[in-house]
């Protein structure tokens, strides 16, 4: 595009007035921004402290921390292995191996499911693919481990998450007054 | 055994040396806090005594810094210059410490007679220089060596440009700050730095209030000099990753980093003892100029004064760099030439004679005469500025021209 082209809309700059030359209320402007943070910095800091302070996750419906396999009501594994999680896992970090359910009521169950935690980015995909509601993020943030091998949680840790969150955190369904799909 | 004004002398050094470094470091720790403090954070809290929990407020932090920089790994790059790479940091380094011999920090404290020393020790490394003022500029611009040779011996075309653009930031701005100190020296009748701390208690006015013009053109250069926002385009992290420091590492990184708050500190001292009367403070609490002899509390007491007066212009310094965006370079270098320089010598003139008239005509003048005085010098800053809001030397439309058909050039692009 040349600089004589007609759809260029040239703007002009407002003039400045005798204030803005004499530079003075930009100087006070800047010095009373500053000030002003401050004040804010000493009163009410955007920091949280962590070990001391926990930080505000907001609604814990959208947030996407550890992940966990949900029991249906008999206590069973609510997945039937239909891989649409790992499919669509831009990750891959999801490992499920299948085979046929001992249950009358579903063909397939999952055999072992494991997921890297540290190969997850925790971006919600698998969550968003389950045509069950098995496998879903839980607000818990503070993951850490020793070493990489603990970071891979199998069928059974997972399960264990949703025993450990079962009461804060019911199926997301159910929070949002929605019938689980069975 | 070495006779007691050499002890002296080595002690000061040292003593000098071993704070400036200190107060470098904490600087440092100090201007990372109100960084955090503007952006409504907190800021680095978490260090404090090295082997135990205690965190005293994050006061272990410049200990940390300090180790962090030692243990780095130290890379020199194949491509630079050795030699001068080398000589860039200990240079500037060099100078910015050495500058500090004729700064006064105070004035003087009582010794007893049986030191043979005298009765009194001045607080200053070098007392009594009559050139004082002239050593310190000659010194302070010696920092631009260290620049150039550092932007130059890089070899890699950030560090150049940083180089480049510092080299002629410092020139041009040491005219106004020389200026800017005329006017002072044409006031007080002495180069010496100490001299000049009595004559404004002598006048009983600072200079600051007294030579408006010639302190906002001091002010103003002396940010300029010392390298800091609005005025850091040697070494804007935005356009040119490091500036003239982008290769060095380690110690090397360190020496520059440390001479650069040198830099700040020297520009506080000199705003300090130039215009805010050093030690002293209105109404007489710190005592005559000419005291012949001090109680030992009261020279202890003009030592925080002046300290805690270097503080504040320091905090300033912190405060400026968060308040006020950058300056373009060519408004920096029309800021230089077409505002400071000729504000400058209207201040040094104006001042000429005022101070001739009021000696030939009044005799020297009484109280009256010296208002009327500090009155014209207000009434000629207030004009000087509406007459550079009016002539707007720094607004350039450098847009490109539609009046001249650009259709080769465009053609070109």
């Amino acid at each position: 595009m040349r600089s004589d082209d007609p759809n260029i809309t040239w703007i002009k700059e407002p003039e400045l007035r005798l204030a803005g030359r004499m530079y003075l209320p930009l100087f006070a402007e800047g010095l009373a921004t500053t000030f002003r943070h401050m004040a804010k910095a000493i009163t009410n800091p955007v920091t949280v402290s962590y070990p001391e302070e926990e930080p505000d996750i907001g609604n814990p419906l959208i947030y996407r921390g550890v992940h966990r396999l949900n029991r249906d009501e008999q206590g069973r594994v609510r997945c039937v292995a239909c891989f649409m999680c790992a499919t669509a896992c831009p990750a891959y970090c999801i490992d499920i191996i299948g085979a046929e359910s001992p249950w009358p009521d579903r063909e397939k169950y999952p055999e072992s499911f494991t997921i890297d935690e540290l190969r997850c980015i925790y971006c919600g995909m698998c969550e968003e693919a389950c045509p069950v509601d098995a496998i879903e993020l839980t607000s818990l943030y503070n993951l850490t481990g020793r070493s990489r091998e603990e970071m891979i949680f199998d069928k059974e840790k997972l399960l264990s998450v949703y025993d450990v969150t079962k009461d804060q955190e019911p199926t997301k369904s159910t929070r949002m007054g929605v019938k689980a799909p069975s | 055994m070495p006779s007691p004004e050499i002890i002296l002398t080595i002690v000061k050094v040292a003593l000098m040396i071993g704070g400036l470094m200190t107060a470098a470091a904490y600087f440092v720790l100090l201007e990372r806090r109100v960084a955090a403090w503007t952006q409504d954070r907190i800021g680095p809290n978490r260090v404090g005594m090295p082997l135990t929990n205690w965190r005293l407020w994050g006061l272990g932090q410049p200990l940390a810094d300090g180790v962090k920089f030692i243990t780095k790994e130290e890379y020199t790059p194949a491509h630079v210059d050795k030699p001068l790479f080398i000589l860039a940091p200990i240079s500037i380094l060099v100078a910015a410490l050495a500058v500090f011999a004729a700064v006064p920090v105070g004035s003087y404290l009582p010794v007893p007679e049986s030191w043979g020393l005298g009765d009194k020790v001045d607080l200053v490394v070098a007392p009594h220089m009559d050139v004082g003022m002239l050593y310190v500029f000659a010194l302070s611009s010696v920092a631009v060596y260290g620049v150039v040779l550092g932007g130059w011996a890089s070899n890699n075309k950030y560090s150049f440009i940083g180089g480049l653009r510092s080299s002629a930031q410092l020139v041009a701005y040491e005219l106004p700050l020389g200026l800017g100190i005329l006017g002072v020296v044409l006031a007080a009748g002495s180069l010496d730095l100490e001299e000049i701390i009595r004559a404004q208690v002598r006048d009983g006015v600072w200079y600051a209030f007294a030579q408006p013009l010639g302190f906002i053109v001091f002010g103003v250069a002396a940010f300029a000099e010392a390298g800091r926002l609005p005025f850091d385009l040697p070494e804007c992290e935005q356009e040119l990753v490091g500036g003239y420091h982008t290769e060095y590492s380690s110690l090397k990184l360190l020496l520059f980093l440390v001479a650069e708050f040198l830099h700040m500190i020297l520009a506080s001292f000199l705003i300090v003892i130039l215009f805010f009367g050093g030690w002293s403070l209105p109404f007489g609490l710190t005592g005559a100029a000419d005291a012949e002899q001090l109680s030992l509390a009261m020279g202890i007491f003009r030592l925080l004064v002046m300290s805690g007066k270097v503080f504040l212009v320091i905090v300033f310094f912190m405060l400026a760099r968060w308040s006020w965006p950058r300056f373009r370079y060519d408004q920096l270098m029309a800021l230089a030439l077409k505002v400071m320089l000729p504000l400058g010598i209207l201040n040094l003139v104006s001042l000429a004679v005022f101070y001739e008239l009021r000696a030939n005509i009044t005799g020297g003048g009484g109280w009256g005469y010296e208002m009327l005085q500090l009155l014209a010098c207000w009434v000629v800053c207030g004009a000087a500025w509406l007459a550079v809001a009016y002539a707007r030397p720094l607004v350039a439309d450098n847009r490109p021209r539609r009046d001249i058909n650009s259709y080769r050039i465009d053609s070109q692009v």
